[in-house]
């Protein structure tokens, strides 16, 4: 019935390549009715749902949070979980959040204090981004029918334009806000002990206020947004040129990567395009507005790396060629769990 | 980042430097025209070499008359069934092993390590032979060490045994010894290949000088380069003048690695240890000294003289029909392309690999695989 | 297997070495490189093995190596070019008989 080979999920079903987004259109996209009045619900598979009020958009998303280990160098799962909802609708072209929701699934035996820690980590993102959390949940779960603790966020914003992540035409620009790679190599390191010298930090952030200068500085030039996590670039850069119906060219030496990612990047044999970042975002951007959306970003704290690393064609629609400078080939999306060469 | 860090990360890093890649891309084209055949094939036997063309894709920036193919160069791809089928053996019957991750998800006579861990037997993935010696001093009864590999990761198992084991410490070697399979390419009928680029680490250990009787007795160029682009690209553009100007000689482009002489003590403690032997390689049969097994006076380390490996009960079941449409076998010699495979990147993927090539990271198809499928890319018109 | 990154020596106790590649810190073992090594110097690292140490000037070689490739490359030209001057002198010469 679900068309899956086994019938049983396995962990690549949830790292957000080829195989979850088939999964999710088999299971839900295909179960659930379709969006009302013709607004972008699950069938797009958009970073948020928007629907007409009025004359504006009521743009919605929900995301749950899992990761391990949950307090990381430069973040932990509260502040993940707040910035993750607060960058979905950023995405959509959401930057003034209405309100978040936080509901808590803790595992029998979790620390209080630990509880605590977390709560502070999400208050102060909610203070960066202004977005107050006004309704949650809680629920305990028995040892080890849960791991640790799971946060689920819901987000809702309105605005007077969505932006979506098909708008690319050929000849449209790519832009990154910064560098790539930080939060899924620095989880990578963390989790398999991997000595660095100082230390990789996750970037996670929300993005709304960065978002805001771009959108003031470029309007409806730009075009197309998706911030690229679970999957990375790699993933991100694919369904922006599938859904849009272009191809794109990806100049890998414009890519900013910092020094310390490229280290454990080469060394665990992970390309930092594959990993997730999630204080980062992808821009679509008409060519005449390039620089000037660039020049907003880079004005930014959050965007002083910000950097044109790609553009649309009309060749090999849905596919990303990589250009590496000294040769070229196609970028494939990373499909199942990231197995570091350690050695 | 300190400063010496990043200075060491930038001067390797020059070694990618894309302005020198193309003037190199080009006296390559050049080279390849005044050949004149088309096409011009070469051969590589690394790995290293293949993960290096793929993930820069050189191969979209080599004139299309000039073929660069892989051949046997995956240790982990041309361990024999017997030789997983005897790992299988001893980790079924209750016996600790530990051996390098690449080799646990290749299938034996039918079923793999990882099927064998799974259903509860004690395998061990570990990173370095010394990590597996230390798992032994760490515990009571056996642990072989399953040491998969070509000479470069040989000299390791070699040191460790010359360091002293604990008494429960054991090798079973599926070590591989390259320059004989070279052989075998360079005397196969049906080749084409005009000129071999030699592995850098292999040759760091062995030298230079290994592959000159080779290239004399095959009137074949054989060039030694290392696995940055610019080395690769300068070693294929050294080996392309060499087969233009039929000088069937040994250059060593990988200098500030490898001398014609090699590493002396590296050489000394393998040879000390281990011998050659003749052997099957996976699908490609027969291969005259291409294996490396433990010397008589290490008999008390080998596993294969301390346990009683009985492979009856693993011969049992039939290979499965995907199995039989696999060319690994030909993708290994440098027959075909993963491309040319009808279960590349449909049955066959790197999550759900049949052949030994896809699983692993040394193996042609996992290579291609990673690095979008078709690294052999053609060049589009700028924008 | 290590590709290739060379590392740099930090510290050494006996035949085992503490060897920070690019930032990030590994154990090597000594025992198979056919040179003194000291802390400062460079190595290749093979499965936790310093399989040889690298002299620094040697990567300055290696670039000036390449860089003579393609000065032949130039050099190759200018022959190429005299050849085909040749070839095409002669054709001329050829089509002039011929008329």
């Amino acid at each position: 019935m679900t068309g899956l080979p086994d019938e049983r999920i396995a962990l690549k079903h949830g790292t957000g390549g080829r195989a979850m987004r088939s999964l999710v259109e088999r299971v839900f996209v295909q179960g659930f009715d379709a969006a009302p009045g013709g607004g972008i619900g699950l069938k797009e598979m958009d970073d948020g749902a928007a629907l007409r009020v009025g004359d504006r958009w009521l743009v919605l998303t929900t995301d749950s949070h899992v990761i391990h280990p949950i307090f990381f160098p430069g973040g932990d799962i509260g502040r993940l979980a707040v910035a993750g909802t607060v960058n979905d609708l950023a995405m959509m072209g959401a930057t003034e959040v209405l309100a978040l929701t936080s509901a808590v699934i803790v595992e029998e035996g979790f620390s209080s204090a630990d509880l605590e820690r977390i709560q502070r980590s999400m208050q102060a993102a909610c203070r960066e981004a202004g977005a107050p959390v006004v309704a949650g949940d809680t629920k305990v779960m028995g040892r080890r029918e849960i791991d640790g603790i799971v946060i689920s966020t819901t987000g809702v914003a309105l605005t007077d334009r969505v932006v979506t992540d098909r708008g690319l035409r050929p000849g449209d620009v790519l832009l990154v806000t910064g560098t790539i790679g930080d939060h899924g190599l620095a989880i990578l390191a963390a989790r398999h002990g991997l000595a660095l010298e100082g230390t990789l930090g996750s970037d996670v952030a929300p993005l709304n206020g960065l978002v805001r200068a771009a959108l003031a500085a470029g309007g409806e030039a730009v075009v197309a947004m998706k911030d690229p996590t679970r999957g990375g670039v790699a993933s991100a850069l694919h369904e922006m040129a599938a859904k849009s119906g272009v191809g794109i060219v990806l100049d890998e030496t414009a890519v900013p990567v910092s020094d310390a990612a490229r280290a454990a990047a080469e060394l665990v044999g992970i390309d930092p395009l594959h990993v997730a970042n999630e204080g980062k975002a992808l821009l679509g951007v008409r060519p005449e507005a390039a620089e000037r959306v660039l020049a907003a970003l880079r004005a930014h704290p959050l965007g002083a790396d910000a950097a044109l690393v790609g553009r649309a064609v009309a060749e090999r629609p849905g596919s990303v060629i990589l250009d590496t400078g000294v040769g070229r080939r196609l970028l494939a999306e990373p499909d199942g769990e990231l197995m570091p060469r350690i050695c | 980042m300190s400063a010496p860090s990043r200075e060491a990360q930038a001067r390797q890093l020059r070694f990618r430097d894309p302005a020198e890649a193309r003037a190199l891309a080009a006296r390559i084209a050049q080279l390849t025209e005044q050949i004149g055949r088309d096409p011009v094939a070469v051969m590589h036997v690394c790995g290293s070499h293949e993960q290096a063309i793929a993930r820069f894709g050189l191969r979209a920036v080599f004139p299309k008359a000039l073929d660069v193919i892989m051949g046997p160069g995956c240790p982990v791809c041309v361990t024999d069934v017997p030789e997983i089928d005897e790992a299988l053996a001893l980790a079924e019957a209750g016996v600790r092993v530990a051996t390098y991750g690449d080799i646990l998800r290749v299938r034996g006579s039918s079923r793999s390590l990882a099927d064998a861990k799974a259903a509860g037997a004690r395998v061990e993935v570990v990173y370095s032979v010394t990590q597996a010696v230390e798992l032994a001093r760490a515990s009571e009864g056996p642990l072989v060490f399953f040491a998969t590999g070509f000479e470069t990761t040989a000299v390791a198992t070699a040191a460790a045994l010359l360091a002293g084991t604990p008494p429960n410490f054991s090798v079973l070697s599926a070590h591989k010894y390259i320059p004989p399979a070279m052989e075998i390419v360079a005397e196969m009928p049906d080749t084409r290949v005009e000129g071999f680029l030699a592995a850098g680490h292999a040759a760091t250990i062995t030298g230079a000088r290994v592959f000159e009787a080779f290239a004399a007795r095959h009137r074949l160029p054989v060039v030694v380069a290392g696995f940055e682009p610019l080395d690769v690209l300068a070693g294929l553009a050294r080996l392309l003048e060499l087969v233009r100007d039929g000088r069937a000689e040994v250059a060593n482009m990988y200098p500030r690695c490898v001398t014609r002489e090699g590493n002396r003590v590296a050489q000394e403690q393998l040879w000390r240890v281990f011998r050659p032997m003749g052997g099957c390689w996976r699908g490609i049969a027969h291969v005259p000294n291409g294996n490396l097994r433990l010397r008589d006076e290490w008999a008390h380390v080998d596993a294969r003289r301390r346990f009683d490996i009985d492979l009856a009960p693993l011969r049992a079941d039939a290979p499965s029909g995907l199995l039989r449409q696999c060319r690994c076998g030909d993708i290994r010699a440098g027959l075909a392309r993963p491309s040319d495979c009808a279960l590349f990147g449909r049955a066959c993927t790197a999550d759900a690999p049949v052949g030994a090539c896809m699983v692993s990271s040394e193996g042609t198809c996992r290579i291609w695989a990673q690095y979008g499928g078709h690294p052999d890319l053609e060049t589009e018109a700028q924008q | 297997m290590c590709l290739g990154v060379p590392g740099r020596v930090i510290e050494i106790d006996g035949l085992l070495a503490t060897v920070d590649f690019w930032g990030v810190r590994r154990q090597v073992r000594l025992d198979v490189v056919d040179e003194p090594v000291a802390a400062g110097d460079y190595v290749l690292n093979h499965v936790g093995f310093a399989i040889r140490r690298i002299h620094e000037s040697e990567i300055e070689t290696t670039l000036a190596l390449y860089e003579q490739l393609l000065r032949e490359a130039d050099e190759d030209d200018l022959m190429a070019a005299d050849v085909r001057g040749e070839v095409e002198a002669s054709a001329k010469r050829r089509d002039k008989k011929g008329q």
